[in-house]
């Protein structure tokens, strides 16, 4: 069967690549070579690269990806566009003529990833669906965007201007420059996308759907099945087969383990597992959106998971991150596990025999291990309301973006304001056992308690105690005791001086 | 004034023009090493098998190798022709029978693709006969194991010098190495032309080592081997030594096979397997004079070299040499000592042990201001070097009054003052979050301590249009060095930038050339440019005098037109050129330059073993987060002397990217080694970029002032200008300084805080700990911690005692932020 990717507007033929070639590698086969392989775990994002992903109201966006983690096999159907597609040297793209100006290249490895990044933004900060005139910038950005797709004219202040967001590039690492000249560059784009500017038109048209996909070769196959039961029934026959969704957990084991699956089923476009449903009683959220469409989706509804997210890896890893792989994995350092745990939600399991739910509470059952039987496909997360006014997450690690924690931490807890004391408190970990965990004893020693000085201090105590941390190369077990115990003294110093949300 | 340093009107040299190949870069369509591959048909990949064990003989059986699909060959000590060895000291066998380090390649294979030679490289059986193993500096001590030189540099009685002094301090400062991780992994690609010769394409910042030591492992003449540098994604000095052995595995592949032969390290090779800044380890005697003037130091400097040579003498060498950094010693004794142990075996990087010995004196500083009772900036300034003052090596700091002019110029521009009061407001008032502002200066000496480096070659051709092409030797990393030769060249011809192209590095064009390393690459090869472009405007000279009708003494070259003054009677360079080939004037050089006026003798350690020295300030303010020890950097302010800039813009970016890979070395790197007794030992725990932490966007402070120190022409050097690539890298220390600080703020006065280093969050949160464990143990001891300060007692309890003393005796906390120390450096 072929498999046909649309590369910086051109079809290219990639019947021949194996189910493990992963999408860095064929674009460089081409000769595509302005993407760099940094670190093959998404870490560097010297392998950006910009992939046309369905937007809200049914244009496209273009989002940057690490073209290490994907399969190449993902992008069947799909459209890709490079450094190389951006512009040329004797006709820069305005983020590329922005970075050489600036000083923003030295060794210019990490350069067409960072341009990437930065092109991504640029279309969405400047989200106009037409373009500008060249004589009127300001008032162009407003030019109607319905789209081609009906959506109501009512959501066109939607599309004026957004000031470039820095964190757009916090994926992308740069040994040379110190990042000051790539800021300056960045920031100093003032211009909106030219007229003919053939990938801000782009946006005004719907994104490819997802395309049936089957290869088969020595290494293993690949299959992008195009219903939930074809999945499920995949899986129901071919136990080890693995289910991919964003692969930014699976590609990183294929690229450092070596590890290769006999077969590897594509589940990110089943429509059944990207719902999102919102009522008083809670949200549904689809299994496989990525992080980036649920915080955008939520705007902020969910104040803990709005913590949450700019903190959870890189926009790079979010753009194709989704809640149910960081929950299928089950690592114990993930961090939505803790922030879900607070917010006490549930997971909805799908098989070929139905459909069961389950607290996450009781989800993990060991490391790595948890209740999700063989075949089974996390299909929703289900997070009831009303959530708990006063939340946090603390996430401790080296660095401030983009690292892995040491410990996180995440806090709902609801106080009575007239009581002044603790109505409910839940609290999720990371990083501190084999599993995410309940901090139950410390919920305990604050419920029904006033909270003040006195209470929070014996319970940071005891939460100090929970979980058995380990000594690593990430923290020590004493570190990581002293975070647990210090954040929830954080919050309580944090809520005498903000005051407690009603 | 000199001729080298004298610059013309209207040079191009000191026009801040962006990177020669920012266009590409940003498009993607510069090519580094690994990109040729794409391009050439029947590539074979190279992969290697590595030890699992720290130290032990090996038995192979390639056997099964060769059965998976798409093996080729599986290359073994018994292909190679010439000499089994890769390093420069011959201590480095290419395909060991014995592994000296977790992670050491015994064989490489060839596959067609790169997942054959994985796999092939999997099936490759391995017996281990396991031998004892050192990990850590410690280790090493304990066992007396050593390697290379054991220098010693010494000035006037350090021992009566100490007896007398009114306060002397002792301690233990341990740093830790650092990875360069350079983008772009080590790449070589090989392969044999039509005529035999082996043409090598490596990223390696030496070409002409890696062209000698290819040569002998395949037991060839030099002149049959080529390499080419083509730019590389970043070196920093990993890639000085480090690419021999893999370029000569790749020629060795192509010559065994006739096929093109590619080889890339993955970063988790990369990071396992090559060379990183070194860790050291110091114990030091400080005494002081009640005011604080530094009177003797006397200290011993351990580095972990690993398990080979490679640069650890030099690297020694340069440690001792900038122990004094900034600061006048009288009397000193500083001993150095390379550890040999069963880890990678470290390199060059960015200071070249430069960072490493200023690392002990601004530690000691940093530890004995509180307990001196001086502020640390009046410290460190009442130490600076004054003119006439010479190094403890006996190389007069020509210049010393830039240092103090910097000084006041980074305590001027940051409102050190006004600040430093507001800090103190602050953090007066807010608990849980602190912040501290530091200053220190830097002075790095310019030169290669290896004399004979200091030697340079350039081959510059004027075609018959005027167009010009530049080859020299030095090596483009992303410093700018190319784009600084372009201009060296347009401005010594008298032509616009335009006009010169720069041909890629290779040893076939110039030869025997130096690393480009050192920070020397623009000083050097910028002179040998010049020398080159200097000749043939000699020869042209004449001809233009006759075209014009004029002097030859009158004739200018200037902005691609020849003229006598007046540049509306001119001919074009191009014309003038075309008229010179027709009067068989010939129209391309060879340039060469080297370095006059260096001395060293290593035997003593005593000399000029540098041309000059660059230096520059910092002052740095910090926010630390008294919960987690997280911090944040709000606010740099660097003043620094690149002489008479070359290229503004580009050594802006040197400035700045080496300030802030030293942030990363000294807040976040942290490379941690197993040296537990289990199976892993030997181990790096952090050989990729989700377990070893490089700066991302989140360090950038939010607001960075650099400055160039003005009126800092340098004569002598090529237009005046100074080395840049290594010296910013050290004003990371302000960073740590400023944490420091930040971290007294949560103990009480007097307080003197020890630091691990890297001071990740979690070792400044134990450093917080102790802080305020001294402040809760303060009171009953409180006119102890006074006396020490101001008391002239002839011995002060040293600073590591007097943390105990202060603290009323050590604490978990104090010992858990010193064990940090040694567990960051050698873990």
């Amino acid at each position: 069967m072929d498999i046909v990717v649309t590369v910086n507007g051109r079809p290219r033929d990639a019947s021949g690549i194996a189910a493990h070639t992963t999408a860095l590698d064929w674009l460089r086969s081409l000769g595509l070579t302005g993407a760099k392989e940094g670190c093959a775990e998404g870490e560097c994002g010297a392998c950006a690269v910009l992939l046309a992903t369905p937007d809200s109201d049914g244009g496209t966006e273009w989002t940057a990806v690490n073209a290490c983690l994907m399969p190449a096999a993902a992008l069947d159907g799909q459209e890709v566009v490079t450094a190389e597609g951006l512009g040329t040297p004797e006709h820069m793209h305005p983020v590329q003529a922005a970075l050489a100006e600036a000083g923003g290249s030295q060794c210019g490895y990490c350069t067409p990833g960072f341009a990437c990044s930065m092109a991504a933004e640029f279309y969405r900060a400047r989200a106009s669906r037409g373009t500008s005139d060249g004589a009127d910038a300001a008032a162009s950005v407003r030019t109607s965007a319905d789209g081609g797709n009906g959506a109501a004219a009512g959501a066109s202040d939607a599309h004026t201007t957004e000031p470039f967001d820095l964190h757009a590039l916090s994926g992308n690492l740069c040994r040379c420059t110190g990042y000051r000249p790539i800021r300056d560059a960045a920031l100093g784009i003032d211009t909106t996308p030219a007229v003919g500017d053939a990938l801000a038109e782009r946006r005004t048209r719907p994104a490819p759907a997802a395309r049936a996909t089957r290869l088969a070769g020595d290494g293993g196959r690949f299959v992008r099945p195009e219903t939930l039961d074809e999945a499920l029934a995949l899986l129901h026959v071919e136990p080890d087969a693995i289910a991919i969704a964003g692969c930014t957990d699976w590609g990183v084991e294929a690229n450092l383990r070596g590890r290769r699956a006999p077969l590897a089923i594509a589940i990110d476009r089943l429509d059944e597992l990207r719902g999102f449903d919102e009522d008083d009683a809670g949200i549904d959220l689809g299994a496989a959106l990525t992080l980036t469409e649920v915080e955008r989706r939520l705007a902020g509804r969910v104040p803990l998971l709005a913590a949450l997210f700019p903190q959870f890896a890189s926009p790079l890893i979010r753009n194709r991150a989704t809640l149910g792989g960081n929950l299928g994995t089950a690592s114990p350092i993930g961090d939505a596990p803790p922030a879900l745990l607070a917010l006490e939600a549930r997971l909805v399991l799908a098989s070929p025999d139905g459909e069961r739910e389950v607290d996450l509470a009781d989800y993990f059952t060991g490391y790595r291990e948890t209740v999700r039987r063989p075949g089974e496909l996390i299909r929703t997360i289900r997070i009831p309301r009303p959530t708990a006014n006063l939340t946090a997450f603390h996430k401790v690690a080296k660095r401030r973006y983009d690292d892995i924690s040491s410990v996180a931490v995440a806090f709902a807890i609801d106080l009575d304001e007239e009581r002044g004391t603790v109505a409910s408190a839940r609290i999720g970990l990371g990083g501190v056992a084999a599993t995410p965990i309940r901090a139950r004893a410390t919920e305990a020693a604050l419920v029904g308690r006033e909270w003040t000085d006195e209470t929070v201090r014996e319970a940071a105590s005891v939460l100090g105690g929970e979980g058995t941390p380990m000594d690593d190369h990430r923290a020590s077990a004493a570190y990581r005791s002293a975070m647990l115990e210090r954040s929830l003294l954080r919050l309580h110093r944090r809520s005498a001086r903000e005051g407690v949300p009603a | 004034m000199s001729e080298l340093s004298h610059r013309p009107a209207g040079a191009v040299a000191g026009a801040p023009v962006a990177h020669e190949s920012a266009r590409l870069h940003a498009t993607g369509t510069a090519v580094y090493t690994d990109d040729l591959a794409a391009t050439r048909r029947d590539v074979l990949t190279a992969w290697p098998v590595t030890s699992t064990h720290a130290h032990a003989r090996v038995r192979l059986d390639v056997a099964p190798a060769l059965e998976v699909p798409g093996v080729v060959h599986v290359l073994t000590a018994a292909d190679v022709p010439g000499v089994n060895d890769a390093g420069a000291k011959g201590d480095e066998p290419l395909f060991p029978d014995e592994a000296q380090y977790h992670g050491h390649a015994l064989v490489w294979v060839l596959g067609e693709t790169a997942e054959a030679a994985r796999l092939g490289a999997a099936a490759v059986g391995v017996e281990y006969d396991e031998l004892a193993s050192i990990v850590t500096v410690e280790e090493a001590i304990a066992a007396g194991s050593f390697q290379g030189i054991a220098p010693t540099v010494r000035r006037g009685d350090t021992a009566s010098a100490l007896a007398s002094a009114p306060h002397v301090f002792e301690g233990v400062s341990v740093v830790g190495g650092q990875e360069h991780f350079y983008l772009e992994t080590h790449a070589s690609f090989a392969h044999v032309d039509s005529e035999g010769q082996v043409f090598i394409e490596s990223s390696t910042q030496h070409p002409s080592e890696t062209q000698e030591i290819v040569a002998h492992v395949l037991g060839v003449p030099n002149h049959r081997v080529t390499v080419q540098s083509l730019r590389l994604g970043g070196g920093f000095g990993g890639k000085e030594m480090q690419p021999h052995g893999l370029a000569a595995v790749a020629a060795l592949g192509a010559v065994r096979t006739g096929r093109p032969v590619r080889l890339r390290l993955t970063r988790a090779q990369d990071m396992t397997m090559t060379g990183k800044r070194h860790p050291f380890h110091a114990t030091w005697r400080a005494g002081f004079a009640d005011d604080g003037r530094i009177l003797a130091l006397e200290a011993t400097l351990t580095s972990n070299g690993g398990w080979s040579l490679d640069l650890s003498d030099p690297v020694l060498g340069r440690a001792l040499c900038h122990v004094d950094n900034a600061y006048w010693i009288p009397d000193l004794e500083v001993h150095g000592r390379i550890a040999r142990t069963n880890i990678t075996s470290q390199t060059a990087f960015r200071g070249f042990g430069g960072p490493q010995g200023m690392f002990v004196i601004e530690d000691i500083l940093g530890r004995v201001a509180p307990l001196l009772g001086i502020d640390p900036a009046e410290l460190r300034e009442r130490n600076l070097y004054r003119p006439g003052q010479t190094t403890p090596y006996g190389m007069e700091v020509r210049h010393a009054e830039r240092i103090g002019a910097a000084w006041s110029q980074v305590l001027e521009g940051s409102e050190f003052a006004r600040r430093r009061d507001e800090i103190a407001a602050a953090n007066a008032a807010d608990p849980d979050v602190k912040r501290g502002l530091a200053i220190t200066p830097v002075k790095f000496g310019i030169s290669f301590t290896f004399t004979a480096y200091n030697q340079a070659g350039a081959l510059v051709h004027v075609y018959r249009d005027g167009s010009v092409l530049v080859n020299h030797g030095g090596t483009e990393l992303g410093q700018g060095l190319h784009t600084k030769m372009l201009q060296v060249a347009a401005t010594a011809l008298g032509v616009p930038l335009a006009q010169v192209r720069l041909a890629p590095t290779r040893t076939d064009k110039v030869p025997n050339t130096s690393a480009t390393a050192a920070s020397s690459g623009a000083d050097l090869n910028g002179a040998a440019v010049k020398d080159a472009c200097d000749q043939i405007i000699a020869r042209l000279r004449p001809v233009a005098a006759n075209v014009l009708g004029i002097d030859p003494a009158d004739v200018r070259f200037e902005d691609g037109r020849v003229h006598g003054g007046d540049p509306d009677v001119s001919v074009l360079f191009g014309e003038l050129a075309a008229t010179a080939y027709a009067e068989r004037v010939q129209l391309f050089a060879a340039g060469y330059y080297r370095t006059e006026g260096l001395g060293w003798d290593p035997a003593t350690m005593t000399g000029t073993p540098f041309k000059y020295f660059a230096c520059g300030v910092a002052a740095s303010e910090v926010e630390v987060d008294g919960f987690t020890g997280a911090t944040r950097l709000r606010r740099v302010d660097i003043v620094h002397d690149v002489g008479d800039s070359l290229s503004p813009l580009i050594d802006l970016g040197q400035v700045e990217g080496a300030f802030m890979q030293g942030v990363g070395w000294l807040t976040l790197e942290e490379l941690r080694w197993d040296d537990s007794d289990g199976p892993g030992r030997g181990r790096l725990l952090t050989p990729s970029a989700s377990t070893y932490k490089l700066p991302s966007f989140s360090e950038l402070p939010d607001d960075l002032n650099v400055h160039f120190l003005e009126r800092a022409h340098e004569d002598g050097a090529i237009y005046g200008s100074k080395a840049v690539g290594e010296p910013p890298f050290m004003l990371a220390f302000s960073v740590r300084e400023a944490i420091r600080e930040a971290v007294a703020a949560f103990g009480p006065p007097g307080h003197s805080v020890e630091l691990a280093a890297p001071s990740t969050p979690e070792a400044v949160f134990w450093a917080i700990e102790a802080a305020r464990e001294a402040g809760r143990a303060v009171t009953p001891v409180s006119t102890r911690a006074t006396d020490a300060a101001g008391d002239s007692v002839a011995t002060d309890a040293g600073a590591v005692g007097a943390v105990g003393a202060l603290a009323g005796g050590p604490t978990d906390a104090a010992s858990r932020a010193a064990h940090a120390g040694h567990a960051s450096a050698e873990r």
